[in-house]
């Protein structure tokens, strides 16, 4: 089910706001503000933990169910996992990313994977 | 030189890279439709909040019904890079009036970021002309793809896996943020927590798995470094 309307809005006003202030901060207040170094270390690990916190539950999970079964050995699970159409297309389309460190191109062999290994 | 010259200049400079933004920008308008969202919320969203990583998260945790402070909270987690950006670039703009910044800062995006910082660093140009260049496209470019995403999103055919974009698009930003021994912990702390998580309330699973990702990150970077000491790199 989607969010309420009033939620809906009410997240993008609050969520522009604060996006404006984390840009706007430090070009508005050069020189009277300053970044404690674990404070601008801590930012360094935004991106990586952010990004894999989208990505993995996305790619392992359909609706909130998981695309193994659950309770399984380690080696029994890893080879399910192996198994499953979304984790291979995620894992054919990581490599793409790397190379090509480019977003159409990692969509594409994503997609493609994915319902190419569905027609199997 | 005058300013409208190196408006130019950024415009010429950022180019490919705003073809870049455009299937990005699509899909932020497709999947916004897909989870449930009005158009006119999905344009709202690529105006108002304007970054794309956020939009996307946003959009898969408004689709599940989440609660308005775990969606809130993720935009600014997923965000918080930008305040890097302004601390880094906000020495170039010292000389611009306060009510250019203000602009400036609405339009701050990691590609005019990093494309107008690298040229400051190369050669001499109008901060406020080449940057706004570099940064107006983009936006613009932003909000026309939103809106045709928005129209053909809602035409897309069932067959296509469209809730798979959306990660896709999360992980081919992930790859190169991977860049060291300690970002890879954080990346796998964040993923695995936050895919444990999937079952939590309030879709807390995401916000947990990403500050426990940034605290390994944060831990293991001294043992990282150490290594490297170790093996002469």
């Amino acid at each position: 089910m989607t969010a309420a309307d009033a939620v809906v809005w009410t997240a993008i006003l609050l969520g522009g706001v604060a996006t404006f202030a984390i840009r706007g901060s430090f070009v508005f207040l050069y020189g009277r503000l300053d970044l404690p170094a674990l404070a601008e270390a801590a930012l360094g690990y935004v991106p990586a933990a952010v990004l894999a916190a989208l990505v993995v539950p996305a790619v392992l999970t359909v609706d909130g169910t998981p695309v193994v079964e659950t309770g399984l050995g380690p080696v029994a699970a890893g080879r399910a996992l192996l198994a499953s159409d979304r984790v291979l297309a995620g894992a054919l389309a990581a490599v793409v990313a790397y190379y090509t460190e480019d977003v159409l191109p990692t969509i594409v062999v994503g997609m493609a994977a994915l319902l190419a290994l569905g027609a199997v | 030189m005058p300013v409208s010259d190196d408006f130019y200049a950024g415009v010429r400079d950022v180019a490919p890279v705003v073809v870049g933004i455009i299937p990005f920008g699509l899909i932020a308008g497709a999947a916004a439709v897909d989870a449930g969202l009005s158009g006119l919320q999905a344009v709202g969203l690529s105006v108002i909040v304007f970054a794309g990583a956020s939009q996307l998260a946003a959009i898969e945790l408004l689709g599940d019904n989440a609660p308005l402070v775990v969606v809130v909270a993720t935009i600014i987690v997923v965000n918080l890079r930008m305040l890097m950006y302004s601390a880094s670039i906000a020495p170039q703009f010292r000389e611009v009036a306060a009510r250019w910044k203000a602009l400036m800062a609405y339009v701050l995006t990691d590609q005019a970021y990093a494309m107008s910082l690298t040229t400051f660093r190369e050669r001499d140009v109008a901060r406020r002309g080449y940057y706004l260049g570099t940064a107006m496209p983009l936006w613009v470019v932003w909000q026309i793809c939103t809106i045709v995403g928005v129209v053909v999103g809602a035409r897309v055919p069932a067959w296509l896996p469209l809730d798979f974009a959306l990660p896709l698009v999360f992980l081919a930003l992930l790859v190169p943020a991977i860049e060291s021994a300690s970002t890879a912990a954080a990346g796998l702390v964040g993923g695995s927590l936050a895919t444990l998580g999937v079952g939590l309330p309030y879709e807390l699973g995401l916000p947990l798995g990403a500050v426990a990702g940034v605290v390994v990150g944060l831990a293991t970077a001294p043992v990282a470094r150490l290594a490297r000491g170790v093996t002469g790199r």
